[in-house]
């Protein structure tokens, strides 16, 4: 009898590679006769380019140099709205837009080149903020009569009616700022490419299918002549799901007018200011609420900074528009959501894409309401979960059990929090500069792509074996530190009965492996792992079909059976794809339905201390409690909430983005502070497992998920310790003291 | 640096190999040791001596090899992540960031672990405020720290 696979601690794929420094990043790899890259980008925000200027002491004939007017197809970065140029040729939309692309063998000669490139540009007014954009005094969108790349309604019940039942109505405003995905790793691309063979590049990237999909246009070259190969990738976040893209166009120009191998990596200041970052958000909410504290009806506006191309923001939109309400029973609910367009570098993917700005508005407003309705947060929220057989903001039925009550109760339990309530009132009683908080964020995030998302991906997934029996999984879906390596083939061996080292993953080569779709959405194991599953348990068909294989087989009659399958009738492989779980039914028009297969819930506890001196927030401990159904692996799965708790603790209390004339200024590590191993609380994790029936081995999605909690649980834990109502991220201590003082002075302005 | 540069000989031993390198005494010894020596292991993650991914031991210290330039390592002892183990044989902190998932994307990693060692290395028995500060230099953007924690807790109990 073979062990169990799922659900143990089993060892990560290339975990051995990595703790021995043999893991081969793109920065680590070199070809013969390979030049470096770099690129040569506007320093302002919005113009128009009048011409490109040499500087001298260069020697200019050594260097490969392209334009937009060496593009041999179309000059289109390639994704939803095809409005993002690979260079810019006439209009300059942003800071740090690319124009001028070099390369030569020497790295140091390059550099100085590259600052010896002059554009001349004719400024004109950019678009800075959400407001200028909807004024509409500039219009920054191309060919367009309006600043919105995308807007949504969502409509339940009807708002305007139940109003005048309420006993209280409770509006808020919130906003959340721009954060950088601060991978270690900065990205990087490394190409080939000739005319006669076409173009090959290798890199950090998390969706090899979205690179090739990009470079087919822009070289006019059909899909079997562009080829894309992950290399191990040092961290994604979302960071590398569109924006590789435009890196891989650059480095494949180069190549292609050089016919030299070409390696274009940028340095750390370089990957901060041009690549993209998380949309800032502003959020507004009008609720009504009875009496008794049940919800009668929510009005939410929601809008983000999409940046000057369309490139993600009208699913962020999306996926932020329906997390808009939360986890909550409420009869009537309208949600209005606008994209805009700004003079900012283009804001993108980053892990939670758009929910966790508005359930960071959500959760901290939800505080409000229960503030003015005279019960405790935790009261207030019991009063309104969802529960199974109601409907969600879309009209979504709720059809899997879950309990929220019982996640509030076990995380409640977990963080000793009505302890600590009366510990903490008495400690701030007496202590009048250090103050002691502890706050919760109740929440749920979909799995998988939205609305009709994953029927258009139409994701297909391979298994193969090989005539010893080792089984390898065909797939596009990378290995960016989550784990895809080892869980899709736990989820292979288990479906199989086979040992765990027995099963490995084919290296994400789009000449080799079938498109599973892109590697974010925390779609990676609910979705590909379920493909997986049906994919090996094809091939187990396969073969007791054929009379090769007994119902009740060991390792050593697998192999066999591998082997004279192989021998007879030649490769044995299985591919499957996707069909949606039956009952998904999504109206894409009127934005109502089954919004997402299944959500994964969530109650998040932040415990604080605020030092009134200093004006620095820390979290003390910080307990994560959560559904995502069947667990398959406990520390990789840890690992992710753990590590999202850290970036939201960054992006609540640390993390910001100075902007000076649209560009990023503090666009080093130096000043732009990611939590370290001093700043991070104990983070305790808990799973309460409820298999989801269409999840391969009853798993959810499950990446997303804590880089929504962390930052309301932290900022209601900060109003607890404080009194002070703070409704912006990040909450640096210059913020809270401005904050602070303007309220003692507006009181003493009263007492006088 | 350019081609065309001042360049001097620099003699150091690496993970106890002796090596002479042909280089411009200010090029930085992470590019010495990942260009000329084809040791990539150790890894740029900011070139400002923030992240920590570049870490290796000079003599028994540990340093951002971004921010030290070869001519300072002449006559020292280096010891990078591909030092680490012996023959097939992970050293005990490498075995315990196998085991507790310290490693994820593993960028940071090796400079992680050669932090991890160098700490056990000055102090065996750390608090958890001791390991904390230990690895304060070392920027790790997947794990949130806690599986790096129990790692280091982990090789200390081998």
């Amino acid at each position: 009898m073979l062990k169990r696979v799922i659900g143990q601690p089993v060892a990560r794929k290339e975990g051995r590679d990595k703790v021995t420094g043999q893991t081969r990043y793109v920065d680590d790899l070199i070809m013969p006769g390979m030049l470096f890259g770099a690129t040569v980008r506007s320093e302002i925000a919005r113009g128009r380019l009048r011409g490109i200027s040499f500087g001298e002491g260069i020697p200019w004939p050594e260097f490969t140099i392209v334009t937009a007017q060496d593009i041999p197809g179309t000059n289109c970065v390639a994704l939803i709205t095809d409005d993002q140029p690979v260079l810019a040729a006439e209009f300059i939309n942003h800071a740090e837009e690319p124009v001028l692309l070099l390369a030569h063998h020497d790295k140091h000669l390059l550099e100085k080149a590259r600052r010896s490139v002059r554009l001349e540009i004719e400024p004109l007014p950019p678009v800075l903020t959400m407001e200028e954009s909807l004024r509409g005094s500039e219009i920054i969108r191309a060919g367009a009569g309006d600043n919105i790349f995308k807007s949504f309604l969502v409509e339940k019940g009807d708002p305007d009616a139940v109003e005048s039942e309420a006993a209280f109505i409770v509006e808020g405003e919130y906003e959340t700022e721009a954060q950088e995905h601060l991978y270690i790793e900065p990205q990087g691309m490394i190409a080939i490419a000739s005319p006669a063979e076409g173009v090959t590049v290798r890199g950090s990237l998390q969706c090899p299918y979205y690179v090739q999909k990009a470079l087919l246009g822009i070289f006019n070259l059909p899909p079997d002549k562009v080829r894309v190969i992950q290399t191990a990738t040092g961290g994604g976040f979302g960071g590398k799901e569109e924006y590789p893209s435009m890196i891989a166009a650059h480095a494949a120009l180069l190549a292609w007018k050089s016919g030299r191998p070409v390696k274009l990596i940028y340095d750390r200041a370089e990957d901060m200011a041009a690549t993209t970052r998380r949309h800032p958000s502003r959020t507004r909410h009008r609720t009504a609420v009875s009496r008794d504290g049940k919800l009668l009806s929510m009005e939410i506006d929601f809008m983000i900074d999409g940046g000057a191309y369309a490139t993600l923001s009208s699913v962020v939109l999306s996926r932020g528009t329906i997390h808009a309400a939360g986890p909550y029973n409420c009869p009537s609910v309208r949600i209005r959501s606008q994209a805009v367009a700004t003079s900012h570098p283009p804001h993108g993917a980053f892990r939670g894409f758009g929910a966790p700005q508005s359930i960071f508005a959500l959760e901290r407003h939800m505080n409000k309401v229960a503030r003015t309705v005279g019960l405790s947060p935790a009261e207030f929220r019991r009063r309104n979960f969802i529960r199974q057989g109601e409907t969600l903001a879309t009209g979504q039925v709720i059809r899997e059990p879950v309990n929220l009550d019982q996640l509030l109760t076990r995380a409640l339990e977990l963080s000793d929090y009505e302890r600590k309530k009366e510990i903490f009132a008495r400690h701030n009683a007496e202590n009048r500069t250090l103050k002691k908080g502890i706050g919760f964020a109740s929440f749920m995030h979909g799995a998988g792509f939205t609305g009709s998302g994953e029927k258009y991906l139409e994701s297909e997934v391979g298994v193969e074996a090989t005539a010893e029996g080792r089984v390898r999984i065909l797939v596009a879906s990378t290995e960016i530190g989550q784990g895809t390596n080892t869980i899709l083939s736990q989820i292979a061996a288990e479906a199989l009965k086979l040992d765990y080292d027995l099963v490995e993953l084919a290296e994400p080569d789009t000449a080799n492996v079938p498109n599973s779709g892109p590697t974010v959405a925390s779609r990676t194991c609910m979705v590909v792992g379920k493909l997986v599953e049906s994919a090996a348990l094809g091939m187990k068909q396969i073969l007791l079909r054929s009379g090769l294989l007994s119902p009740e087989y060991s390792i050593d009659e697998w192999s066999e059976a591998c082997r004279t399958y192989i021998e007879k009738y030649g490769p044995l492989k299985s591919y499957s794809r996707y069909q949606p779980p039956p009952g998904i039914v999504w109206d894409d028009e009127k934005y109502q339905g089954d919004a997402y297969g299944t959500y994964a819930w969530a109650v998040y506890v932040a415990e604080v201390s605020v030092d009134l001196v200093t004006y620095e927030t820390r979290v003390d401990d910080f307990v994560a409690v959560q559904e995502v159904g069947r667990v398959i692996h406990p520390v990789l799965a840890a690992g992710q909430i753990e590590g999202g708790v850290a970036q939201g603790t960054g992006f609540a209390l640390y993390e910001k983005v100075v902007w000076r004339d649209g560009r990023m200024v503090n666009n080093q590590m130096t000043n732009y502070i990611i939590p370290t191993a001093e700043d991070v609380p104990p983070i305790r994790v808990h799973f309460e497992e409820m298999p989801y029936e269409h999840g391969p081995a009853g798993a959810k999605g499950i990446g997303e998920l804590p880089m929504d909690g962390a930052a309301p649980a932290i900022l209601n834990a900060v109003e607890d310790a404080t009194g002070v109502e703070v409704n912006q991220i990040p909450l640096l201590p210059e913020t809270l003291m401005q904050l602070m003082e303007s309220e003692r002075n507006a009181l003493c302005l009263i007492t006088s | 640096m350019s081609d065309n540069v001042l360049k001097v000989s620099v003699s150091f031993r690496v993970n106890g190999e002796a090596q002479v390198v042909e280089v411009h005494p200010l090029a930085r010894l992470l590019d010495v040791l990942r260009d000329e020596l084809r040791l990539t292991g150790t890894k740029e993650g900011c070139g400002e001596g923030e992240c920590g991914a570049c870490s290796v031991m000079v003599d028994g210290v540990l340093v951002n090899s971004c921010l030290v330039p070869v001519a300072q390592v002449a006559g020292t002892e280096i010891r990078t992540i591909e030092g680490l183990a012996a023959d097939d044989r992970l050293h005990a902190v490498q075995e315990a960031f196998l085991a507790c998932g310290g490693a994820q994307c593993g960028i940071c990693t090796p400079g992680m672990i050669m932090a991890a060692v160098n700490l056990l290395e000055r102090n065996p028995q750390p608090t958890e405020a001791e390991i904390r500060n230990g690895l304060a230099g070392n920027l790790c953007r997947c794990t949130g720290y806690m599986k790096i924690f129990e790692s280091v807790i982990k090789a200390c109990q081998h």
